[in-house]
């Protein structure tokens, strides 16, 4: 991925010390440009790129060791978002990062874009795997952990999850493997907004008792408010503090987070098309000044 | 032709060798000088071949226990931290974990060679579940996924050290039971080359896996009746050796492909490909034709479903009729 030149880097989006104000502007960040790819893109699913923003923001914001956002870096710690369909908000992160140009960001889905549907790692290396299919990034993202722990390197490996994903058996099959072997730098992060594609959870297949069930396959379960940027960097690091088996961050969510008329609703689960009315209330609930609505549609952020 | 086939290779007999033991041999004797190998298994090393790499390199052998899904995406992740995982497992749970072979794998073009063991009626007595006779046509459906199926212990060997030494996702096969030792030196393995190993100039036979000793079998009961017929191990199924087909389209008029696989889709279905984008010619295809397999003796069932030498003389003495005047 070409690392913008410091003098591109839009004022707001300048390096500083990890601070909460910062996390909190990562994530809105993420949140408007998810917002406005998906406008441009006339389809995407927002509700998933909503609800797993703040988790983002403070996973590249404070979490992750990737200097310079450099894939190639053999001893950075790898980020796989097994939700695929959130890649608006990935794309996102990595603008408010500086890693990707927040113009191409929302180019999302287009034909020459790089920023697919799902994640590529062929288009986009910092994705480390291509998802898409849910539960595979998870076992991906377990390969990764065991790699790096038998080169003996202090890397760890992270994977954002779905709560429907967790319905694919492939999960509580990795599940098993990590705790077998005493993966602890494996961390994955469940984005636990209680609703998938047609409905509940609960009205689906229900989840619950969804901690008891990590611990009972040898997993340490944190649960946290997913939205809460202090609670998201106290379980990092309470994780952090576990040696001997992978940690899973359970943070309950509210899906469309951020837009008022998303929020709670399965329907903008699904890959959704958003009309201009709709991108526009969405860009000033998330704090877009009226007359900046097509800069942000079309990247121009700084 | 660049291969000259002079010296005809004889059967030299059914060794007590699987293709499965020649794997697993060659890849532990691989791993002694190649650090890089790691192998993946889903509790059934003892029939893959992997316990040989299991007893010589213990520290990168990597138990995923019966959990196909997992330890086929996994490999992916431990191929991008600069691993070379060998998943190993049978043909028809390779089949079970297609899918993370497509996203996480070939999607990605992650360096992992995939070993399906137990392909085919030659899996014998454990019956229909288990014959994997569909996975040749849906791995080769795969964008980027090289196909191979080595016919003998050495031609194996051979194999695998080139699917290491190759940067990319393999799917290979290896066979469960003892197998017909075709070569008694097979230095020469290429992937994406036939190899010639009888020159005749009626009919082709193009053969891959255990089909390749008995398409030798099948040429000599033709010889008997005055028929000339070359016979090509064609071990890698994708990509095809289309110039080797050209070829022989060309200089025989005439090709049988011959495969313990079902007809559509695997080796017949590529070399039909072939054919009819270069050189079209008449062409009989033998292999299981559109069923699952059943119980029995490998023998038995080759009877039962038609893969035997006779069958194959029988397949090619048909295309020779249908050859235009």
């Amino acid at each position: 991925m070409t690392l913008l030149a410091a003098e591109t880097l839009p004022e707001t989006l300048a390096p500083h010390a990890v601070s909460f104000p910062y996390l909190a502007s990562l994530a809105v960040t993420t949140r408007r440009l998810a917002i406005a790819g998906i406008f441009n893109a006339g389809s995407g699913h927002p509700g998933g790129s909503l609800s797993s923003a703040d988790l983002l923001a403070a996973l590249y914001g404070a979490e992750l060791y990737i200097p310079g956002g450099d894939a190639t870096n053999p001893v950075r710690d790898r980020f796989v978002l097994s939700k695929g369909h959130a890649a608006p908000a990935l794309y996102g992160i990595w603008a408010a990062m500086g890693w990707l140009s927040p113009e191409e960001a929302v180019t999302l889905r287009h034909r020459d874009s790089r920023c697919q549907g799902h994640p590529h790692v062929l288009d986009l290396p910092l994705s480390e795997a291509s998802t898409g299919s849910l539960g595979q990034g998870f076992s991906v993202a377990i390969g990764m952990a065991l790699g790096t722990r038998m080169k003996g390197l202090s890397s760890r490996a992270y994977a954002l999850l779905g709560d429907g994903e967790l319905q694919e058996g492939e999960v509580w099959e990795g599940a098993m493997f990590a705790a077998h072997h005493d993966l602890s730098n494996l961390l994955a992060v469940i984005d636990y907004n209680k609703l998938q594609s047609d409905d509940l959870n609960a009205n689906i297949c229900g989840l619950e008792p969804l901690a008891s069930k990590w611990r009972a396959f040898g997993w340490h379960a944190i649960e946290i408010d997913g939205h809460d940027l202090p609670e998201i960097i106290g379980a990092f690091a309470a994780a952090s503090r576990v040696t001997d088996r992978p940690t899973v961050v359970i943070a309950h969510t509210v899906k469309g987070k951020g837009v008022p008329y998303m929020e709670n609703e399965a329907p903008w689960h699904g890959s959704v098309k958003l009309t201009r009315d709709q991108a526009s209330e969405a860009l000033l609930a998330l704090g877009v000044a009226a007359d900046r609505l097509e800069d942000w549609i079309h990247g121009r952020i700084a | 032709m660049a291969a000259s086939p002079n010296a005809a290779p004889q059967l030299i007999g059914t060794s007590g060798d699987s293709l499965r033991e020649a794997f697993g041999k060659a890849l532990a004797d691989l791993a002694d000088r190649d650090p890089r190998i790691v192998v993946l298994d889903a509790d059934i090393a003892g029939g893959t071949g992997a316990h040989h790499f299991r007893t010589r390199h213990r520290d990168r052998f990597i138990q995923c226990g019966i959990a196909e899904q997992n330890m086929m995406a996994m490999a992916a992740g431990l191929a991008a931290t600069g691993h070379v995982p060998v998943v190993t497992t049978f043909a028809v749970f390779c089949l079970r974990a297609i899918e993370q072979a497509r996203l996480s794998i070939a999607y990605a073009r992650r360096n992992v060679k995939i070993v399906a063991s137990h392909p085919g009626i030659d899996v014998g007595p454990d019956g229909g579940s288990a014959q994997a006779l569909e996975d040749l046509a849906a791995f080769r459906a795969i964008p980027g996924m090289t196909v191979l199926s080595p016919a003998d212990p050495l031609d194996m060997a051979a194999a695998i050290e080139a699917a290491i030494a190759f940067d990319g996702p393999i799917y290979m096969r290896t066979g469960r039971s003892p197998a017909t030792r075709i070569y008694e030196r097979r230095d020469d393995f290429e992937i994406g080359k036939g190899h010639v190993l009888r020159d005749g100039k009626d009919v082709a036979i193009i053969a891959c896996g255990v089909e390749v000793a008995r398409a030798l079998a099948a040429a000599d009961l033709l010889a008997n009746d005055g028929i000339a017929a070359s016979v090509v191990n064609m071990a890698t199924i994708k990509p095809i050796d289309h110039a080797l087909l050209e070829e022989l389209s060309a200089r025989t008029g005439a090709i049988v492909t011959a495969e313990d696989h079902n007809t559509l889709g695997g080796l017949g279905g590529a070399v039909a490909e072939s054919l009819a984008l270069h050189r079209p010619c008449p062409a009989e295809f033998v292999g299981v034709r559109d069923q699952f397999g059943r119980s029995g003796e490998p023998g038995e069932l080759a009877e039962l479903f038609g893969l035997t030498a006779p069958a194959i003389a029988a397949a090619a003495r048909r295309v020779i009729a249908r050859k235009s005047p």
